[in-house]
């Protein structure tokens, strides 16, 4: 589904991402995780297409098609969804009115009639309640006001409004209470089947005890350094990323 | 210059002016100042930014004949809801009581020449009232609307009477066969717990230029509410400067939205002075313009008493070579302790030859107050532009409606539904904006 070849990109004059491979099927969890700064966001943007990033190098197939020749728009419509680590407050747009938005400028890019009302409505339901996200925050302003969980499960709300075919999640864990951690788990489980994929960003194991990952990628300075099975994520856990700078040969920073 | 002020000197000979006390006493008085001033030029401080001077430097026709105005000409542009509205119709600046529909009864809402209203019971409260706005603008504009403000109208809301009706105010200017100037006047009382709505807009029949110089001067009594909505939407040929001047007599609540979508040069003059303690003042403005339109806000909250509340939010949103304005005063007087004034003007600029120019000025000589200003000027926020087309909205739908959503903070503030949809409407389809 998704085949990342010696991705390089910077910010400005900084080079952040130093040549990522990484080949993700369909039905497969993938979880990267690493240090502060290793450029674990920088690969979450620049597989959206966020404009501040210059990609100076490799390639991102998605389906066929070359995803870095896609504007953010039509990698959304391509199936690609962006959890964000920090939703944006947009005052003055409701969040069912962007929500239908979006559902339907996907439909027309995959020649699909728009969805009516009543269908848009059912379909809301159903999905408000695999996030247990209720009816009276949809009807406000998108995310403003909102407290850190329930800008979470309004993204997840999103993605499954959306059914994407491949969804990265940016740190979701971060700020989320234990409870609002176990909703936010159950409903991208819940969205998970064999035809799509999920690329788990993430600084803590905690998130993968709930979100449990066919593979584990530890992205370190920019590459990714180690890759195993979801046991490589409780090993991380318990000694740290440390060991993957001694097993890299370099010197402890204290 | 001197033709206009031959043109006006012509007029009042003609009409042998002979109005009673205070009338006669602001006409002179207006006609002085307008001939030692004659119409700001920018070097004037209150006009830097606002070539008026160079609308007004051509030949205007000033008082043409009226009657060429029929029913059918204003039924083109009334404003929706106005089956239920008490319509006020001024054309040339003269109110014309024939295409006028008032729906509301004498023993709630008076409308009279200021002419009459300032021989009868009317007469103190036109006395302590008219021209209080030439105490706030010693220019030669202001001093021009005086020298005709016997022709103005006197509209007062009765004692507890809540109107039902709004007031949908139409300043027509026949423009069909020369370039036309008006001054309309108006005085309203609003007596104590009275309830009002006023909407405005001024209209231009005609290609010709149209010129309207406005003074309207509002008293608000105690616990009386008014609202005042004005949408300016004209051609380039249009241009006008609106002075409102508000009273707060009493502890009262007035809200003002001023909505500007096009014309030629615009001023708005808003005055608030709070006289009682324990007023409210609600300030809000959008102009979302294009062309050659220029929009310029010049707001005044004079706070006097003790534990007043003002908010004042304007926004712009300005395309190709449109300008924007915003001037902000607040004065919190030495008794007025306990003053929360708040004042905020943003804008968002879609083209490389869009202005703004924009400044707050505080004038503060009380001690506990809370006072905040803030102006921003920028593009639209990227990080929210990214969200939305992350979300699969392509970019110049996402735009649009960050857009819309930057506007309807201010288009919610207008409380009377049909003109909020109106204005609303006309606002989505400038910005192409759907759902």
């Amino acid at each position: 589904m998704l085949s990342i070849k010696n991705l390089q990109a910077r910010i400005e004059e900084k080079e952040i991402l130093k040549g990522i491979n990484l080949e993700i099927k369909a039905g497969e969890v993938h979880a990267i995780m690493g240090p502060n700064g290793s450029g674990k966001s920088t690969l979450a943007s620049v597989l959206a297409g966020r404009s501040d990033y210059e990609v100076t190098g490799g390639s991102v197939e998605f389906n066929g098609k070359d995803l870095l020749e896609l504007s953010p728009e039509d990698r959304a419509r391509e199936g690609v969804f962006l959890a964000f680590q920090y939703p944006i407050e947009i005052p003055g747009v409701s969040t069912t009115n962007f929500i239908k938005t979006a559902v339907n400028e996907v439909r027309k890019y995959r020649g699909e009639e728009p969805m009516d009302a009543v269908q848009f409505l059912k379909k809301m339901k159903e999905k408000m309640k695999l996030v247990e996200i209720d009816q009276s925050l949809l009807s406000r302003s998108l995310n403003e006001g909102f407290s850190g969980g329930e800008k979470k499960r309004n993204e997840i709300f999103q993605m499954a409004m959306l059914e994407p075919k491949f969804a990265i999640l940016d740190e979701t864990d971060s700020g989320l209470d234990i409870d609002a951690l176990r909703i936010v788990a159950e409903g991208v489980n819940k969205l998970k089947s064999k035809d799509n994929a999920t690329l788990v960003i993430t600084h803590y194991q905690r998130l993968l005890d709930y979100i449990v990952p066919d593979y584990v990628h530890v992205l370190y300075k920019g590459r990714i350094v180690k890759s195993g099975g979801k046991e490589l994520a409780l090993e991380l856990e318990e000694k740290g990323y440390d060991f993957i700078k001694e097993e890299l040969g370099e010197e402890v920073e204290a | 210059m001197s033709e206009l002020k031959e043109l006006i000197q012509d007029k009042l000979n003609k009409e042998s002016f002979s109005g009673n006390g205070s009338l006669k006493a602001l006409s002179q008085k207006g006609l002085e100042l307008f001939n030692e001033q004659g119409i700001p030029t920018v070097n004037h401080e209150e006009w830097k930014y606002t070539r008026i001077s160079a609308v007004l430097n051509k030949d205007f026709s000033y008082a043409v004949d009226a009657t060429a105005v029929t029913a059918k000409d204003v039924d083109a542009f009334r404003l929706p809801g106005h089956e239920a509205a008490n319509e006020l119709v001024f054309v040339n600046g003269i109110y014309h009581a024939e295409l006028s529909n008032i729906r509301s009864s004498a023993d709630e809402l008076v409308i009279l020449p200021l002419s009459e209203a300032v021989k009868g019971e009317y007469k103190a409260i036109v006395d302590a009232n008219l021209g209080h706005s030439a105490n706030y603008h010693t220019d030669g504009i202001n001093a021009l609307n005086n020298t005709f403000a016997y022709q103005g109208l006197f509209i007062a809301v009765k004692k507890n009477k809540s109107v039902e009706h709004p007031l949908y105010c139409y300043y027509i200017n026949d423009a069909r066969t020369v370039n036309v100037l008006s001054q309309p006047r108006t005085l309203i009382y609003v007596a104590a717990s009275a309830e009002v709505q006023l909407v405005e807009e001024e209209v231009t029949i005609g290609t010709s230029d149209s010129f309207i110089n406005k003074v309207s001067e509002i008293v608000v009594e105690e616990n009386a509410q008014v609202s005042i909505y004005k949408i300016q939407n004209e051609d380039s040929h249009s241009s006008c400067v609106k002075t409102t001047h508000v009273r707060q007599l009493g502890v009262s609540k007035v809200n003002s939205v001023t909505i500007t979508l096009n014309g030629g040069v615009i001023r708005n003059n808003l005055n608030f002075i709070l006289e009682a303690p324990g007023c409210e003042s609600n300030m809000y403005g959008l102009y979302c313009v294009k062309g050659n339109t220029h929009v310029d806000n010049h707001t005044i909250v004079d706070n006097q008493q003790p534990h007043s509340l003002s908010n004042e939010l304007y926004k712009g949103i300005i395309d190709e070579n449109a300008t924007g304005v915003f001037n902000g005063k607040i004065f919190v007087r030495q008794d007025a302790q306990k003053t929360n004034a708040y004042q905020s003007n943003k804008n968002v600029l879609l083209s490389d030859t869009a202005t703004v120019n924009t400044k707050p000025q505080l004038e503060i000589f009380a001690d506990d107050v809370k006072c905040s200003h803030g102006c921003t000027i920028g593009r639209l926020d990227d990080e929210a532009l990214f969200y939305l087309q992350a979300r699969g909205i392509g970019e110049k739908a996402a735009k649009a409606l960050l857009l819309h959503a930057f506007a309807v903070e201010i288009l919610d503030k207008i409380e009377l539904e049909p003109i909020r949809q109106y204005v609303d409407q006309i606002i989505s389809e400038r910005l192409d904006f759907e759902i």
